[in-house]
């Protein structure tokens, strides 16, 4: 019987072979954490420990308000400087023009690695499977524990398998598919599974469209998402790689699953995931029409590059018709932008681009709505309430659906106005 | 924590995700004793969990409970306004870990998600629980349910008082 991706990895981790289900206990490669630094370093204090297990492992990117928007966000902040000042810890992203959202950011700086075994507090930590890293989410009190002791108890996951074949068509787009995934999965479908993502359709993608897929695996309950490591991958890293001690490692072709589906890209049209769930999948065509208030483009789910050269394809020499925020995931990101003139085309259209950070996805500042205000977004959540008020309404697209949506002040598809 | 737990049922849906339990209004709060007021604030329905829930009370939901961010608020918030365990079909893996690693426990109940549904399970019902057995009695309509125990590491760590105690403790030992 083969393995699966998951078995390879934390088996590496462990130094000795195992199985689904087997609880194992690893030391991490790297440990990220971004504003919640503070509180973290707090219950780290208090386990009596005084130096971090390796500061070198310790990766700390301010994202979430910056820059700081009320004194409570700056206190976070302040804390996590002296924290890592005091302990030693060089990989320190403060709010400066290197720094940018947290997964962006951890993939730029090179400490996304293949074969690898990252822990983040954050739940979008699962992006980083882009690069072939076993990533995971835990929450704070498990970080400072890590920090201490370097290790972390894990249980190996079972895995659920998708196949996907085919292309995507003009106007589709990798966010597209993975809305179409998560509604046909439902948001626990993949309950403490490592989602492997396998097939030609996965090859032809870009990183950063194979980031979006990554990144949304939480939203199906996942503990990692994860696509094969290939040449792009090692393109991507080479340069910027943080760490010699990765190794390509993927699922043999007889690994056992609990669960699997496949997909033909070529079926796949543009999607939205409705209000309040991200599992509320529908068809463009469906949502046609709803008038919005507000369209928000950015974050670690489809705020890169790619993302923003596909809002600027259908905004070019035209004006959105409401307010557009849009937002790079990282100053890597904005520099290229304003290099290429996709910024240029986005502002001439009226769009308000605001400095890298999580923004308004998570309703701290930068965008947040008014009762009754509906925005479609490309970030990975439209809970109730999440942008700001708890009666606006969050709808979930990608960013060509989102810039179609601008332009006609309403749901729109985006094929209709390429 | 032993013997028969008795108290008032608070019961919610599927899908209960953290920004319904403490939402990211409040994130930048970090003490756990200041977070049981914001509880199920944007949970339609519960506004009043907050102001009304006494210690004791239980939180009763569907599959699921608690997806969406890796905050740990969502967890201090139920703890330190006294709810002694969730009582949920399932919940997401870092809700999971994080009431594990915060001595918190969860019972998986089969059943409960459709109970909840069909309306035989409702807000106020008078419910007592035994910890040990994963036993849960519905006082009010006189039904039973019964939750999945936990695996020994979990028991483990839950037993110390949460993951720092247990590293503490197995520090002194070491």
């Amino acid at each position: 019987m083969g393995r699966t991706f998951a078995e390879y990895v934390l088996g590496r981790a462990a130094g000795h072979p195992v199985s689904a289900n087997e609880v194992v206990t690893v030391e991490p490669d790297f440990c990220m954490s971004h504003d919640n630094t503070g509180p973290i370093s707090r219950t780290f204090k208090r386990i009596g420990v005084k130096r971090v297990w390796d500061p070198n492992r310790l990766v700390v990117i301010l994202d979430h308000g910056v820059p700081a928007p009320s004194s409570d966000h700056a206190i976070n902040h302040k804390e996590a400087r002296e924290f890592m000042r005091g302990q030693g810890a060089p990989h320190f992203y403060d709010v400066t023009s290197g720094g940018g959202v947290c997964h962006q950011k951890f993939c730029e700086e090179g400490f996304a690695l293949p074969g690898q075994v990252v822990i983040g507090s954050d739940s979008h930590t699962c992006t980083y499977g882009a690069f072939g890293t076993f990533a995971a989410g835990i929450g704070r009190t498990e970080m400072a524990a890590a920090w201490a002791t370097g290790a972390i108890w894990l249980k190996v996951p079972e895995s659920f398998r998708i196949d996907v074949s085919g292309e995507l068509r003009d106007g589709v787009s990798a966010k597209d598919f993975i809305l179409k995934v998560m509604g046909d999965v439902r948001s626990d479908g993949a309950d403490y599974m490592s989602v492997e993502f396998h097939g030609e359709g996965i090859s032809a993608m870009s990183v950063a469209e194979r980031m979006t897929l990554c990144n949304l695996g939480i939203e199906m309950g996942a503990k990692n998402a994860v696509c094969k490591p290939d040449r792009k991958v090692f393109d991507f890293i080479r340069g910027r790689e943080k760490s010699s001690d990765w190794e390509a490692l993927w699922a043999d072709p007889d690994a056992e699953y609990a669960r699997a589906l496949s997909y033909d890209l070529s079926g796949i049209t543009p999607g939205v995931a409705r209000p309040h769930t991200v599992d509320n999948y529908a068809p463009v065509e469906s949502a046609r029409g709803v008038r919005i208030d507000q369209a928000f483009i950015g974050t670690c789910t489809n705020g890169r590059l790619e993302d923003l050269r596909d809002a600027a394809r259908i905004l070019k020499g035209r004006r959105a018709a409401v307010r557009t925020i849009v937002i790079p995931a990282s100053w890597e990101v904005y520099r290229a932008a304003m290099r290429d003139g996709t910024l240029d085309v986005l502002i001439d259209a009226g769009c308000v681009v605001c400095n890298p950070g999580c923004g308004p996805c998570l309703g701290a500042h930068m965008g947040t709505l008014a009762p009754g205000e509906t925005c479609i977004s490309t970030a990975n959540r439209n809970f109730k309430g999440r942008m700001g008020d708890k009666e606006s309404f969050i709808y979930l697209a990608s960013p060509l659906t989102v810039a179609a949506s601008a332009l006609r002040g309403e749901i729109s598809d985006p094929r209709e106005v390429m | 924590m032993s013997g028969i737990l008795k108290g008032r049922a608070w019961v919610f849906g599927d899908d209960v995700d953290t920004d319904l339990i403490y939402h990211n209004k409040y994130l930048a709060e970090t003490d756990p004793r200041n977070m049981p007021q914001y509880s199920f604030e944007y949970y339609p329905g519960k506004e009043s969990f907050a102001r009304e829930v006494k210690p004791g009370d239980f939180v009763v939901a569907g599959r699921n409970f608690g997806c969406g961010s890796s905050r740990e608020h969502a967890v201090h918030c139920l703890k330190e306004a006294g709810v002694p365990v969730i009582l949920a079909e399932t919940c997401s893996r870092i809700y999971y870990r994080n009431a594990i690693n915060n001595g918190y426990p969860v019972l998986f109940v089969k059943g409960i998600s459709s109970a909840i549904r069909d309306g035989c399970i409702k807000d106020g019902d008078e419910l007592e629980v035994e910890l040990e057995t994963g036993t849960i009695r519905d006082m009010t309509s006189g039904r039973s349910y019964h939750g999945d125990a936990v695996s020994d590491l979990e028991r483990e760590i839950m037993s110390a008082g949460g993951l720092i105690p247990y590293l503490k403790s197995r520090r002194k030992e070491g």
